[in-house]
């Protein structure tokens, strides 16, 4: 990947003092409310909070699908691509066939998409599977293939909706280590949302925990521990735990 | 790197675990094939047959004199007798012709005015209720107002079927692009999907299931009023089905009647066949299928 002279210090992804209000009059309801993230470029950045944090608005503005209320995202200069909950593979196509969308919508000629079809499927380790379609990979597979498609985008900001959440605990313990993989090879930027502290202990850099309805940063948490970890680990847990403690205490505010 | 291939073979392993037990399911040997093709037969010839017997068994009843309801005995010989006119091909030939010249008509209105309804929301607002109120008109209702616009022509009868068809595969493409996934939608905008690709990589291909089952009741509205045209909008000395259904009764020619009858429902089951064949081929190929 072609990487620009960019100096390290300017952020990836800088999202300042944004509000997002939907609806107007009395019925308008504040999603994110002055939430301000900095992002450098290569970190892995995982966003917790409990339902009604924004979460996934905060995404979509982040992807430019939405534009904040108030405030500013800044990811000029960097391609972004997103990744949701479900795979969102598209179910008329091969498993070769999603992974050229975005090509094809960026005009790439055919020859170059077949071989870069190939180059991210070995590197989500699904080579072979090209001709395959959706319905005939597992949950974990066709995660991969998403994240195959996202990485076509040629983006280097990858966001991520709870991409795992569907999945069994060892599926997911593999993705993790999977993702953190090509995150190192690709040398990502990503946001990660998800519910699950454990897991947002083991692949960020650091932990954002929000604040439900309205959307705000509580804490901010620097991971310590070396790479690769062990969502198993005591270090992990005891992390973890600290978080959880303040994400309780943030959830009873609303009884 | 001993890390990354034992965690390629992790990967690997958890993958062929998840797919084994799909992989049994798309082997059948012959003897197995030509079983299911059985078990999907002999309900539908049991069906004819029963079908057949409780025909014959009205006639032997003596309910109608044989001259105006006769039997299978008479009625399939007639329609073999038929069967090998050249007259009878080309009544046939100028009926499907004027189907498929109407549907074709009528699918390309739907399509214009089902991306356009879809498209505009004043549209949807204005004429939305009017498609669906279409659908549910008798098409026949429009013949006397077609043949004051077209005279006894081919016309008419084809302004018919448009009116005929055309809402039933506007209503199937609208709903069909009113439920693509929200998920899709989004996945299709953060991949920079926009103007015609947004539509031809996109919307297109996801409302096809609900386009299809649009088509295929279009088709049967479009058949309905070319049966019902060409018994009222008689084109003199132009053979077709309705034509010869027409003659048949002029002539008292009941045997006649029943085989063209039986011709009519052939044509809309083989026209069926095929829309079900390619809905099953699209709900596979999606991984929807029963």
């Amino acid at each position: 990947m072609t990487t620009t002279a960019t100096p390290a210090r300017v952020p990836a992804v800088e999202i300042s003092g944004i509000s997002k209000v939907f609806g107007h009059g009395t019925g308008a309801v504040t999603a994110i409310d002055g939430m301000s993230i900095t992002v450098a470029p290569g970190e892995f950045v995982s966003l917790v909070g409990a339902s009604g944090c924004g979460k996934s608005t905060l995404l979509s503005l982040v992807a430019g699908l939405e534009s904040p209320t108030t405030g500013s995202v800044d990811a000029s200069g960097h391609r972004v691509a997103m990744m949701f909950q479900e795979a969102a593979l598209f179910p008329w196509l091969t498993v070769g066939g999603n992974i050229e969308v975005p090509m094809k919508a960026d005009r790439v000629p055919r020859a170059e998409r077949r071989r870069r079809v190939a180059d991210l499927l070995d590197l989500v380790r699904l080579s072979g599977f090209d001709r395959k379609r959706p319905h005939e990979l597992s949950g974990g597979m066709r995660m991969r293939v998403a994240l195959a498609r996202a990485l076509a985008q040629d983006a280097d900001v990858l966001l991520m909706d709870e991409p795992f959440g569907a999945l069994d605990a060892m599926t997911r313990d593999i993705l993790h280590d999977e993702l953190e993989r090509i995150w190192q090879e690709r040398g990502l930027t990503v946001l990660f949302v998800t519910h699950n502290v454990r897991e947002a202990v083991r692949l960020g850099d650091r932990v954002v925990l929000l604040s439900s309805r309205p959307g705000r940063v509580i804490e901010e948490f620097e991971v310590e521990g070396e790479r690769p970890r062990r969502i198993d680990s005591a270090l992990i847990a005891g992390q973890a735990a600290a978080i959880t403690d303040r994400l309780r205490e943030e959830v009873s505010r609303h009884a | 790197m001993p890390d990354t291939s034992a965690r390629g073979r992790e990967v690997r392993g958890l993958d062929a675990l998840e797919l084994r037990p799909q992989e049994g399911r798309g082997e059948r040997g012959a003897a197995e094939a030509l079983k299911g093709f059985w078990a999907a037969t002999w309900p539908k010839l049991a069906a004819v047959a029963l079908v057949l017997a409780a025909w014959q068994a009205v006639v032997w009843s003596g309910w109608r004199p044989e001259y105006v309801l006769p039997g299978p005995d008479r009625v399939l010989p007639a329609l073999v007798a038929e069967v090998s006119t050249p007259e009878f091909w080309t009544a046939v030939a100028v009926t499907v012709r004027r189907a498929l010249t109407g549907f074709a008509l009528a699918l390309a209105v739907g399509v214009a005015v089902g991306l356009a309804v879809s498209r505009f929301r004043p549209l949807r607002v204005a004429i939305g209720s009017l498609i669906t109120g279409l659908q549910t008109m008798p098409s026949i209702v429009w013949f006397p107002f077609a043949m004051l616009l077209y005279g006894i022509s081919e016309s008419a009868i084809m302004f018919v079927i448009v009116l005929g068809a055309a809402p039933s595969i506007a209503g199937g493409l609208t709903s069909g692009i009113d439920y693509v996934s929200p998920t899709l939608l989004r996945a299709g905008r953060v991949m920079g999907l926009s103007g015609v690709r947004h539509y031809s990589m996109l919307v297109v291909p996801a409302a096809l299931p609900m386009f299809v089952s649009g088509l295929k009741q279009g088709w049967a509205f479009a058949w309905r009023s070319l049966m019902a045209g060409e018994l009222l909008v008689v084109i003199n000395q132009q053979d077709s089905i309705g034509w010869a259904l027409s003659q048949a009764r002029q002539l008292n020619d009941a045997d006649r009647l029943l085989a063209y009858i039986i011709v009519v429902l052939a044509v809309g089951i083989v026209v069926d066949v095929f829309f079900t064949w390619a809905d099953r081929a699209l709900r596979r190929r999606w991984g929807i299928a029963a």
